[in-house]
Order: C-alpha cells, then sequence, then structure tokens
C-alpha cells in the first residue's frame, strides 16, 4: 500500500510500481483455464488432512504470456513433444515386433484415465509404479526393448503423450491399492525433510512461502499435474524427476536418483497434495 | 568460482590485516549466542560495508535479494517478499543481533525460519559433497555484510 501512494507522483514511479503491486499482491491470479475448449480445474477443494484449505494449479502463479502460452495448443511448445510422443506410440520397437499401438489400439481410449490415476501400485516390484516406469516394464516385458534412460526425449515425449490423454481430467490416485499409504507416509516425510547447505524442505517454500517471490520465480503449490511440462527458462521438456531433483539441488544437497524410492514416495505424496486439479499435461511454465 | 572468490576475499584481508586475518576466527560450532545477539566478532577484524554490500547481493553468497527486497540496492533486478524488507534494518536490530541472525536464524528465530544458517554447520540431509563442513559465508563475509546492514537507517 505504501508502494502505491508513494509512486502517485511520477510516471517512472507508476511505471517501476506496476511491476511492484504485482509483486507486493503475489497471489494466484483470478482467472479460468479453458485448453482448446476443455475447461480445467485450477482450483479444487483439498483432500482431507491437506494443509491447504484448495488446491491450486501452478497456472495460477504464473504471468499472463505464460498462462496464455498454454491455453492455446498451437502456441504451447510442449504439445511438440506430445505430437512426439504419438509418433512413438506408433513405432514398433524391440525384439518382439510390436509398438504400443499394438497392444493399447487407440491412445484416447486407453489411456484416457492414467495420467489422472498413476502412480498406481506395481504388485509385482512391490513398490509404487508411475507412468515412466509402466512404459520401462511394458516395452522390457511386452516388447522386448530396452527401458529407456532417464529423461530420453523419448521418454519425456511418450510420457506427455500418454498424459495428455486424460487432459482436463481431475488426478484422483487411488491409496488405498496394495502400500500406496505406506509410500504416502514416507513421501510426507521427505516432503518437509530440510536438504542440503541452505537447509529447505518442499514446504519451506511450496506451503510455507506459498504465493511470495524468490527473486522473480512467485512461488506456487509445487503441483505436479501439468508434467512433463514446457519451460520457458530451459526452452524444453522437463519431467517431474528432472524437477523434484532441481530443486533439491537448489537447496545444495545431493539429488537423489530419478525413481528411487525416495522420489517414488514423493510422487506419491505430492500427487495426493494435487488431487482434483485437472491434469495439464503438457502445461507451460517460467 | 566460490572458491577463487573466498580465496580472493582472504588474500585481501591479508593485505590489510597481515596479522589479525586468522588468528581470532570463530568456528561456526564455537560462535556464542547470548539473548538473541553474538557479541564478539567472528574475525576480531571491522567489517567493510562495501564488501557486505557485495556479498549480500552477490546470488553464489548471500543472496539476500531472493528473499529481502532493499530499496538502496533497487539497481539490482528482482527483490523477493518472502522475508521482511530490510530498509531501516539498523533502527530495528543492533549489530549484535543483525550477526546472530546472519550466523544461524534458527537459533534467534525459531527452527521454523525459512532463513538458512549463513555461519552454521547446523543445516539440512544429505548436503551437496563438496559443501560438507564449509558455510555459505565466510566469518569476514558475515562480518562485512553485517557492517552493511548497519549502515541501513532510516
Amino acid at each position: 500500500m505504501e508502494r502505491i501512494s508513494l509512486a502517485a507522483g511520477t510516471a517512472l514511479c507508476l511505471l517501476l510500481t506496476g511491476l511492484a503491486v504485482e509483486r507486493a499482491f503475489g497471489e494466484p491470479v483470478d482467472d479460468t483455464l479453458e485448453i482448446d475448449g476443455v475447461p480445467m480445474i485450477t482450483r479444487a477443494a483439498a483432500p482431507e488432512g491437506h494443509p491447504f484449505d484448495e488446491v491450486l494449479s501452478g497456472w495460477l502463479f504464473r504471468e499472463a504470456e505464460t498462462r496464455a502460452t498454454q491455453e492455446d495448443s498451437f502456441e504451447n511448445p510442449g504439445m511438440l513433444a506430445v505430437e512426439r510422443g504419438g509418433e512413438i506410440w506408433e513405432t514398433v520397437d524391440g525384439s518382439m515386433g510390436k509398438s504400443c499401438a499394438s497392444c493399447h489400439d487407440d491412445a484416447a481410449v486407453s489411456m484416457k484415465d492414467v495420467g489422472a490415476t498413476y502412480p498406481k501400485w506395481d504388485a509385482d516390484a512391490q513398490r509404487p509404479i508411475n507412468v515412466e516406469l509402466q512404459i520401462d516394464k511394458c516395452r522390457v516385458e511386452n516388447m522386448g526393448a530396452e527401458p529407456y534412460k532417464f529423461d530420453d526425449a523419448e521418454q519425456v515425449a511418450l510420457t506427455a503423450f500418454v498424459k495428455h490423454q486424460s487432459l482436463g481430467k481431475p488426478l484422483a490416485i487411488d491409496l488405498t491399492q496394495g502400500e500406496l499409504q505406506t509410500w504416502w507416509e514416507k513421501g510426507k516425510d521427505v516432503y518437509y525433510t530440510r536438504t542440503g547447505q541452505l537447509n529447505f524442505a518442499c514446504a519451506s517454500c511450496h506451503e510455507a512461502s506459498m504465493g511470495k517471490y524468490i527473486r522473480a520465480d512467485h512461488l506456487s503449490q509445487g503441483q505436479v499435474n501439468g508434467f512433463p511440462t514446457y519451460r520457458f527458462n530451459t526452452a524444453g521438456m522437463v519431467s517431474l524427476h528432472n524437477r523434484f531433483r532441481g530443486c533439491i539441488r537448489d537447496t545444495r544437497a545431493e539429488m537423489p536418483k530419478a525413481f528411487s524410492d525416495e522420489l517414488m514416495a514423493l510422487e506419491v505424496y505430492v500427487t495426493w497434495r494435487g488431487t482434483g486439479l485437472s491434469v495439464e499435461t503438457p502445461a507451460v511454465r517460467q | 568460482m566460490r572458491r577463487i572468490l573466498a580465496g580472493a576475499a582472504c588474500a585481501i584481508a591479508l593485505a590489510v590485516h597481515p596479522l589479525a586475518a586468522f588468528a581470532d576466527e570463530i568456528a561456526p560450532a564455537d560462535v556464542a549466542f547470548d539473548d538473541m545477539k553474538v557479541t564478539t566478532s567472528l574475525t576480531g577484524v571491522p567489517g567493510n560495508p562495501e564488501e557486505g554490500a557485495k556479498a549480500f547481493a552477490n546470488r553464489g553468497l548471500g543472496n539476500c535479494l531472493a528473499c529481502h527486497a532493499l530499496e538502496a540496492l533497487s539497481k539490482e533486478q528482482f527483490h523477493g517478499d518472502v522475508a521482511p524488507t530490510l530498509d531501516g534494518v539498523a533502527d530495528r536490530w543492533s549489530p549484535e543481533e543483525l550477526r546472530a541472525i546472519i550466523v544461524d536464524a534458527k537459533q534467534v528465530f525459531t527452527e521454523e525460519t525459512m532463513m538458512p544458517g549463513f555461519y552454521s554447520l547446523n543445516v539440512g540431509l544429505n548436503v551437496r559433497k563438496d559443501l560438507v563442513g564449509k558455510t555459505v559465508l565466510t566469518a569476514q563475509q558475515v562480518e562485512d555484510v553485517v557492517a552493511f546492514l548497519a549502515t541501513l537507517k532510516e
């Protein structure tokens, strides 16, 4: 408020304050997201036991241009990865002469709920399985192909394609499967554990400081409903485990391995924290 | 880069105070907190406010503007608002209190504060290997930042 009254004097001050005002009142925007006419749920009542009353999509925390880019599939650079994923879906690979489509046919039908319901419980591995690991499992067991290396461009593209089939569907993981509830607990521990020389937990930024700014970065709730995401920062797709690792690196800690127990537990927990938000893959972020 | 900077800072300190540079430096674990204050200089070498302003703003050192806004450094881009603004901070806190907050804010406020300890080894899990046993700022950088903050009066 002080900033506003001080600035009233000169045009220069007004200009500067335009920024300051937006920064000072760093709340999520009051706006609605439709992608190609499909309405997205960007605000949802939080599930029981959640620290917030309302869960909020990261889209609400981004600037106008970033938000607009996601609203139009022709503008969204992440859709190139989805298109590439669609090609991979149809491409035969491995010793058994099969593509994804050989068994799963039309992804729009067979994959329509996948993005909203993973991670699931993998009874064979006795641990949670996410879309990336499910793709690998399918490749190894049903196609006779190699699993992808973490963050192989094809892994990211195919994951984006599969999750995109659930565009608009609210996240709803089923924690009653197998031991998922135990992994949820483990993930919660990870979420609140401070790491690194800077001594931050996920919660330090995405819960305690949600809505504030660290430098130019508007801190969101750290929701995962848009992954893999197109990031302007790096001008490319970013997978969820890449983002987890990047956040942990920024606390000046050693990074856990992608798909490690620690990060799988975190994926289970953080996906639950976004319960009710639409799948936005591929979201567009800063 | 950090090592080079730290090395350069030490070289300068040695050049200015050939005898005092390391002799009286207090190790992170030995810093004594008393009623929200650290009354003893960490180095015995008076802080340099100009060097302090640099360490304050440098993203690889204090990176204080990531969370705190400060009008005096408005030429620097992107001040955060996670933490209170520091305009007039010297009217609110004494240099001894500022030193304590910078060294380890968790001993001054609560364990819940987001503010990292800048001269503390009471840190998070799995610290990056090359940073194990190292503090974010050197003792002299803390003194310099304290000296800089002490100039911020309204």
